[in-house]
């Protein structure tokens, strides 16, 4: 008894020194190269060892058994192998499956250009889009230095592959923009209303974009805002268009916050120092407020709110092209509500949930006066001056809700669907010297919309769509495919492809005449390659655009019109050559012809230039605490043409046409940042000046011309130049660059 | 007699065992904490992480092999050329530093030194961008980290290291950093790791850089 004792001791400890096995083996990735700095190790045990740069590892175990070996390695799913260890040495070849990882995963990116604080590297950040020197904080702006965009300085909106204004929509934190721009004045581009410091997330779909957006034949802008702010700040300022000042709270938890902001602009200085070619009787003002509040719902759920309120005026009085005589006096009275309320919530492990609604109510006070030298009233109701006293009061409301639910399928594959309300009331009295109208249109809008993301390796992805839409008041549906594929060639570049069908309501003021009309159609077709390093983007991208039903509004109001659009497009951002110089180029060629409107036929339309080239330098200067910014943007000639109605023929006709001079913009900014990276301080100052055109040159977007076609007047902007000087503070907290971004 | 000898030796046995478990903890630790120094000569941190995760992911109960895995991480993560690799590196960091937390029981100054390491690293990626968002977290970790445990030399090691980086015109440069990282040295002198395996990397990187300033 005592000696099985013994014996059974003395093996026991025998067997637990002697028995060493050897495992080696050499551990690879799915494609079969190898892995290196992977951590093999036996289960429970600090036995083990790393690949090296061949993916080769040995290491000695005193374990015996049947045990596991655990193999693990940054971008991989972890491998669990069961060995048997019996002094006999192992040889194992070891292969890992790559993780289904976001930030290494393809990404579609047909059509889109993505501008984001993620850790994905993407073309641009949101500072970006608001340190670019022609932009004056002004989101759009900055989107027009990307491919794909036109120059045009004549009217506002983005016009994207001989797509007009109206054909690009803006959505916020997914709900559609009903007026997202500052009311439309004849030949001036108005900026947009949202200060880019509102949004922490921009996409800019050039075409191609996904099931849950629609009406928008050429391209969407989706934003989104900001989230919790760091810290509770306050901020005022004050520039030579006017003050401002703010208040965001956030509590200690970091769990809610709300914030006000209120800025007032009046051009009335600015006016007096810099000359404008209008008469303005009646200076811009502005008043701007806005409210948010943000409360974090959960762990993974935030709701949102923001709200504005702004009114603004101005009037102003150019010469009539009729008549050397007359002036044509303009005036504007707007008064503009929109309030945003979104909430998210992660749901369970595999679902998402979003919510959102919007409601916007603008009002527009328009009219226009024919005046005599003496700016007093004069009234005619002769062609073509019979139509140029006239009073509008257009008042848009548009209530939405949007419902998205995001199923999570395996890997990062997802299945996506919801749908939207959106009720429009449009409202328009008109009144000129002939005749009155009122008319009040309605419109229930319905869409449901089905999305799914399907990544079959980290290197392939689909994503299929299916959207559908109906409008009451046209009393019409769609149906309609989106389809977008991506192929990863090397870890850093990829292709993708991208094929949708995009619809349109037409124009409200064409669907108060006619409530036939059909929707207008584009079909899309993107070809995109792309290589991204952390700091290098280069980017290619050709498309075909096929326009079907376009509105003709003669000879009569119908969807006869049609068109193409199709080009190639180039950007290139570089971080890395110049040493602290962040420069990037952009290039679009496009070849496009529509007949719309009065068009007689084919024509390429105003507000295409064949050739278009943006190039954006950045540079801070640390010894002088101060941030240079220029910009350069270049655009061929654009076509114009006198279209002319021939009441014989019943037709129109092209009775003269030219082509505007090419279009230059340097334009430079500053922004001196003299507190920054001190410590302890209380305030933060910036200072910013920016010039537009800084070399003076020409521009002309256009030309009108007079009724009887014998005098044509070249549209050029309000000033050739813009002058911007700011000082702006921020109290309580090192919110410096926050506030170049809101003031820029 | 010779019964109850095996009695009481087949009783202490499993004590023996355990005082042989964690004397082999120590030990390994003890190993593998000399090969830092080395690691941040010639590299090899990647296989210095692995070892202490799995020496961590053997005893489940240790809080040290974690941390060490974490630091190891970073530091592989500040040594990366590949600017890309760093947020997957700095990802792997933060998870083995949440481990530790978890076992301690809640953050430490030590660890709180390694989130503000962590933060530092994802913000070299893109200064000009990330400045802001992780500048921030980086140094409040860093002043959590100093009022956990006011005697703590690296967090104070690490301010004067970022002042070291900072150009002048941002309130940093070797002259601000100097002071500090005297000051940082003078304090890893009075300072005593709770045990052998207890956190007390960085004077030498502090004298190092001390001698740089001048």
């Amino acid at each position: 008894m005592r000696t099985l004792w013994v014996l059974f001791l003395v093996s026991m400890l025998a067997g637990s020194v002697t028995a060493q096995t050897t495992i080696r083996g050499k551990v690879k990735d799915n494609k079969g190269k190898p892995v290196p700095g992977a951590s093999i190790s036996l289960k429970g045990t600090y036995d083990g060892a790393t690949s090296d740069s061949t993916g080769t590892f040995q290491f000695m175990t005193v374990e015996n058994g049947e045990m596991f070996l655990v193999v693990s390695s940054i971008g991989y799913d972890p491998l669990e192998k069961a060995v048997l260890l019996n002094g006999q040495p192992l040889d194992l070849p070891l292969q890992l499956r790559e993780a289904a990882d976001e930030l290494k995963a393809v990404v579609i990116t047909a059509g889109s250009f993505e501008a984001s604080d993620s850790k994905r590297t993407t073309v641009l950040n949101s500072i970006d889009i608001v340190t670019t020197a022609s932009a004056n904080a002004d989101v759009t702006a900055a989107i027009r230095t990307l491919p794909g965009t036109q120059q045009v300085g004549e009217k506002e909106g983005l016009f994207v592959r001989g797509g007009s204004g109206e054909e690009a929509r803006v959505f916020i934190d997914g709900t559609l923009v009903n007026n997202f721009f500052f009311t439309s004045v004849p030949d001036i581009a108005q900026r947009g209303r949202f200060s880019p410091f509102l949004f922490k997330g921009t996409v800019f779909s050039s075409g191609g974009y996904s099931a849950l957006y629609g009406q928008a034949l050429s391209g969407a802008l989706v934003l989104e805002t900001i989230d919790m702010p760091e810290q509770n700040a306050a901020s005022i300022g004050i520039s030579t268009v006017g003050v401002n000042g703010g208040y965001q709270y956030l509590n200690k938890e970091k769990t809610f916050t709300w914030g006000a902001n209120y800025s007032y602009t009046n051009l009335l200085p600015y006016f007096e120092l810099v000359k404008q070619r209008p008469d303005y009787f009646k200076i811009p003002v502005l008043h701007y407020g806005d409210a948010n509040f943000r409360i974090k719902t959960s762990k993974t759920g935030i709701l949102k709110f923001y709200g504005t309120w702004q009114v603004n005026q101005l009037g102003l009085r150019s010469p009539d092209i009729d008549s050397t005589r007359l002036k044509n006096s303009f005036s504007l009275f707007n008064n503009n509500l929109y309030a945003n309320l979104s909430w998210k919530e992660k749901i369970g492990s595999h679902w998402k949930l979003f919510l959102g609604s919007s409601y916007s109510n603008n009002l527009d006070e328009i009219s226009n006066q024919l005046q005599d030298e003496n700016n007093d009233p004069v009234f005619s109701t002769e062609m073509p001056y019979r139509s140029k006293n006239f009073n509008g009061d257009i008042r848009a409301e548009l209530s939405q809700v949007k419902g998205v639910l995001d199923r999570r399928l395996w890997g990062l594959s997802i299945l996506r669907f919801g749908g939207e309300w959106l009720y429009f009331r449009d409202q328009l009295n008109f009144t000129d010297s002939i005749s009155s109208r009122s008319t009040t249109i309605n419109d229930h809008f319905k869409a449901g919309f089905l999305e799914t993301d399907i990544y079959i390796t980290n290197n392939i992805a689909a994503k299929l769509g299916a959207r559908w839409e109906h409008s009451s008041l046209m009393q019409k549906s769609n149906l309609v495919p989106r389809v977008s594929l991506a192929y990863k060639l090397a870890p850093k570049s990829q292709v993708s492809l991208a094929y949708g069908i995009f619809y349109q309501k037409p124009e409200r003021n064409q669907l108060v005449i006619n409530q036939e009309l059909d929707y207008t159609r584009a079909t899309h077709y993107i070809a995109n390659y792309q290589k991204i390093t952390a700091l290098n983007v280069f980017r290619v991208e050709a498309f075909y655009k096929k326009y079907d039903d376009l509105v003709k509004t003669v000879p009569l109001l119908s969807n006869h019109g049609k068109g193409y659009a199709k080009g190639i497009e180039l950007f290139w951002r570089d971080k890395k050559t110049f040493k602290g110089v962040d420069y990037w180029i952009s290039y679009s060629f496009l070849d496009t012809e529509r007949d719309y409107l009065n068009y007689p036929g084919l024509l390429k339309p105003n507000f295409a230039a064949s050739h278009t080239a943006s190039l954006v330098i950045k540079k801070f200067i640390t010894k002088l605490k101060t941030q240079f910014n220029a910009s350069y943007s270049y655009a061929t000639g654009r076509p114009y043409y006198n279209i002319r109605y021939n009441e014989n023929e019943g037709k129109t006709l092209v009775a003269d046409r030219g082509e505007t001079i090419d279009f230059n913009n340097l334009s430079l900014s500053v922004n001196y940042l003299p507190n920054i990276g001190r410590q302890n301080a209380k305030a933060f100052t910036v200072f910013v000046l920016s010039v537009t055109n800084v070399l003076n040159q020409e521009q002309i977007y256009n030309y009108n011309y007079s009724y009887n076609g014998s005098i044509k007047q070249a549209v050029r902007p309000p000033a050739n130049q813009f002058f911007f000087l700011g000082c702006f503070i921020s109290l309580g907290v090192d919110r410096t660059e926050d506030v170049i971004n809101n003031n820029l | 007699m010779m019964t109850k000898c095996f009695l009481l030796l087949s009783l202490l046995l499993p004590t023996l065992s355990m005082m042989a478990q964690s004397d082999k903890y120590k030990t390994a630790m003890v190993q593998q904490i000399a090969k830092l120094d080395g690691a941040m000569q010639n590299g090899g941190f990647t296989d210095l992480a692995n070892s202490f995760e799995r020496i961590g992911d053997a005893e489940k109960e240790q809080w040290l092999p974690y941390y060490y895995a974490a630091y190891c991480q970073v530091m592989n993560g500040f040594m990366e050329k590949d600017k890309s690799k760093v947020d997957p590196l700095a990802d792997k960091a933060e998870a083995l530093i949440t481990k530790a937390e978890t076992i301690a029981g809640a953050p430490n100054s030590e660890t709180e030194v390694i989130r503000s390491m962590i933060a530092s690293s994802r913000m070299m990626v893109d200064p000009q961008s990330r400045w802001m968002q992780y500048g921030q977290v980086s140094s409040g970790h860093m002043e959590k980290a100093k009022q956990q445990d006011p005697a703590n030399p690296r967090p104070v090691y690490l301010e004067a290291q970022s002042k070291f980086y900072t150009p002048e015109q941002f309130g940093g440069g070797k002259a601000v950093a100097a002071p500090i990282f005297e000051k940082a040295i003078a304090m890893f002198d009075q300072f005593k790791p709770a045990s052998e395996i207890h956190p007390s990397w960085g004077k030498s990187a502090a004298e190092y850089f001390l001698s740089q300033c001048k």
